[in-house]
């Protein structure tokens, strides 16, 4: 990309594993695991893009409304989430399916969402994850505010390493634009939050290339807002890795925030609404496909020989297996009971509510003595067949 | 007894929260060494810490958004957003977010928030400082709206506010913080959402809410020398309403007049309309009128008196009614 008039010097962007699979050797930054590790980064991210691939499938057949892939983004998101120590926090936007993953929560809750059984069925405070935002950057605030949280609590700088903790942000190359990622960064500089602000810029939002979102490159706005920003290579698992490490030690160590620019792509559509072949060339596509994340750590291993074909046949039957009981855990998803929503509405129910869900249940009880089958007809005479899941769901 | 002007009580009330609860927190701009525009936070940043009173970037999202973020850690943190026709910078992250997550988590996540808000006209304000938002977020699943119309209300609803569990948009109407009256501290204050009869009256019921409170009762006033017996209630509890007290009211006096500053459209006085004619429909001598501000942006202030509801607009819609 070209850089813009006023922002000097060279774009920099750690690496430290090619799209060959070679491994390089950063100043700053490096990678000192073991291949073992290298290659549970390989089973993480073949199991994410699995998942996804199934998710989009099963969109396909009509079993989930909407599915948001992540392919192409695996190492952003197995990289920054392997990185995350045991106190970490994440905020998420509802794209981060492989950060999931690391943090263990049921690929089955993700897919809950966009199957429309649920709004986030994730139990948040445990799994560390927090329910995915669809508004796009507001949960940039929130992860600064609990950050904030964390530096009353004492749970920064203690320099104990079973105590502090770091939070961090996710975001996209479109939500920099948004006010409130901005007033996230200038909240956590204000108050030194203990944050990393991980934007994963994976070039487009839905159909507007990064141009239309900054001209200068994202890592280089952290400078203004008072903390420091790096790009890193967003396709290369161990870089991110290194970044991320960093960046969350940082936070941890009561030096404030930071701002980590995963430079990737979306090879797949915005969601699976979108169609990209209106706005984007496949010679791009072609581009990015030979920096895929996953081939380049498959080259690394099979020259190093720490993974043969057995282990590359296993962990792809895993996924396979994976894929297929997913599938099957998907479609056993129960509908919710709308009756049942309304008591989620407050903490402490409100008179009025609870009267319009007695009411709504005595009008259910009306179609007792004929089935929901009749009853539908009856309440609903415009809807010509349609199924309504409201009135069809079976609430008696 | 203590007599205190609403702002002070305000600020009493906040002083016991801070040492109550060693998890709540004020955030908002200069609410620290300032102590808030209106000095509701006057001195609470010195006896509490930069860290439980924090002055805050000027950014109003900023402030709910990241009071989510210390509300998820437990925290019970108290916004003040400076004026009413400021907090539309916040309302993305009130509307989409403060209101949705317990919904959202099932019960899992809650967001023992407070939103300050100063609001409504009568002090001469430029643009921007006189507006009543109030319907917005009654009109929000998932928040509760409440406001005070006396120092004795404000001391204890805005303690019992922040003690709530779910969260609360707590409305202050700025013309009445510096009327002057007495607190029982000691006292046991009524539910928060519940309404109250102020005065009782036989012919006509006035419902109102936060400023026009006191206009009411000096309408009800003017009236009681030769003309009919005005019943006051003051709503503070917008959402959830507490029709429970306007029920038993209207069934007594058979006509009702709604007043408030907030434009007339779809405004609080609409719904009020709407569930006192289905539950009342025996009990009505007269339709349900309503008082309120016109349908136009808020004026300038130099005619602000005319468009605010007044003693006499009060009074020429009970004659109305009682017309029927």
């Amino acid at each position: 990309m070209s850089d813009a008039s006023g922002a000097s010097g060279e774009i920099e962007l750690v690496q430290l594993l090619t799209p060959e699979g070679v491994r390089l050797e950063h100043p700053e930054y490096s990678f000192s695991g073991d291949d073992e590790e290298i290659k549970g980064f390989y089973r993480d991210m073949v199991l994410t893009r699995r998942v996804d691939s199934e998710a989009t499938a099963l969109q396909r057949q009509g079993e989930l409304g909407l599915w948001a892939s992540c392919l192409g983004q695996e190492a952003a998101q197995v990289g920054s989430g392997r990185a995350l120590g045991k106190q970490d926090y994440v905020f998420p936007t509802y794209r981060e399916h492989g950060v999931a993953w690391c943090l263990g929560v049921d690929p089955v809750q993700l897919l809950g969402l966009f199957r429309g059984v649920d709004l986030g069925g994730w139990d948040s405070q445990q799994s560390r994850f927090h329910l995915y935002t669809i508004v796009i950057g507001a949960q940039a605030l929130h992860a600064t505010g609990y950050a904030m949280a964390v530096e009353r609590d004492g749970l920064v700088g203690t320099g104990d390493p079973d105590r502090d903790m770091a939070v961090i942000g996710y975001f996209g190359d479109g939500a920099s634009s948004e006010g409130d990622v901005n007033e996230a960064f200038i909240f956590a500089s204000s108050y030194n939050a203990p944050i990393v602000f991980f934007c994963q810029n994976n070039q487009w939002a839905i159909s507007e290339p990064f141009e239309r979102q900054s001209r200068v490159p994202l890592y280089r706005r952290a400078s203004g807002f008072g903390f420091p920003g790096v790009r890193v290579d967003g396709n290369d698992v161990l870089a991110v890795y290194a970044a991320t490490t960093a960046a969350l030690e940082r936070a941890r160590s009561g030096s404030g925030p930071s701002l980590i620019e995963a430079y990737t792509y979306r090879m797949g559509a915005h969601t699976t609404s979108d169609d990209p072949t209106k706005y984007r060339l496949a010679d791009e596509l072609e581009h990015w496909r030979l920096k895929d994340p996953i081939e380049r750590v498959r080259a690394y291993l099979t020259r190093s020989g720490s993974g043969d074909e057995g282990f590359f046949a296993d962990v792809e039957a895993e996924a396979s297996d994976y894929a297929a009981d997913l599938r099957t855990r998907c479609l056993a998803l129960p509908d919710p009971n709308l009756l049942d929503l309304f008591d989620h509405v407050y903490a402490e129910q409100t008179p009025y509510l609870a009267e319009q869900k007695s009411k709504y249940a005595e009008y259910l009880a009306t179609f007792e003595d004929t089935g929901p089958e009749a009853g539908l007809g009856q309440a609903q005479p415009a809807s010509s067949g349609q199924p309504q899941p409201v009135y069809g769901g079976g609430v008696h | 007894m203590t007599a205190l002007t609403m702002a002070k009580a305000l600020n009493a009330g906040l002083r016991r929260a801070l040492e109550a609860d060693p998890k709540v927190v004020i955030a908002g701009q200069d609410v620290g060494k300032l102590g808030g525009v209106f000095r509701v936070t006057e001195g609470l940043q010195k006896d509490f810490g930069e860290h439980r009173v924090i002055d805050s970037p000027l950014a109003e999202s900023g402030i709910v958004g990241t009071a989510i973020g210390m509300a998820l850690r437990g925290y019970r943190p108290v916004c003040e957003i400076q004026f009413d026709g400021f907090v539309f910078p916040a309302f993305d992250q009130i509307v989409t977010q403060v209101a949705k997550l317990h919904f959202r988590s099932r019960g899992m996540l809650r967001m023992p928030l407070v939103i300050r808000i100063p609001y409504g006209g009568g002090i001469g304000a430029v643009e921007h400082h006189s507006e009543s938002p109030e319907a917005y977020f009654c009109h929000t699943p998932g928040l509760k709206v409440v406001t005070c119309s006396n120092p004795a209300d404000a001391y204890w609803m805005i303690q019992q506010a922040i003690a709530s569990d779910d969260p609360i948009i707590f409305l202050e109407p700025k013309r009445r913080y510096h009327e002057r009256a007495e607190i029982d501290e000691a006292g046991t204050p009524p539910p928060l959402h519940a309404a109250r009869v102020v005065r009782p009256g036989t012919d006509v019921t006035l419902v109102a809410y936060g400023p026009m409170v006191k206009t009411c009762l000096d309408a009800a006033e003017a009236a009681s020398e030769e003309g009919p017996d005005l019943e006051v209630i003051d709503l503070r509890t917008l959402s959830p309403l507490d029709m429970a007290v306007v029920d038993e009211s209207v069934q007594k006096t058979g006509r009702v007049v709604t007043v408030h500053e907030a434009q007339l459209n779809l405004g609080l006085g609409a719904e009020l309309a709407a569930r006192i004619s289905e539950q009342c429909f025996y009990s009505l001598e007269a339709p349900v009128l309503r008082v309120a501000g016109f349908d136009t942006p808020y004026p300038p202030s130099r005619v602000e008196e005319e468009y605010l509801p007044d003693l006499d607009r009060v009074l020429d819609m009970v004659d109305r009614s009682q017309a029927y």
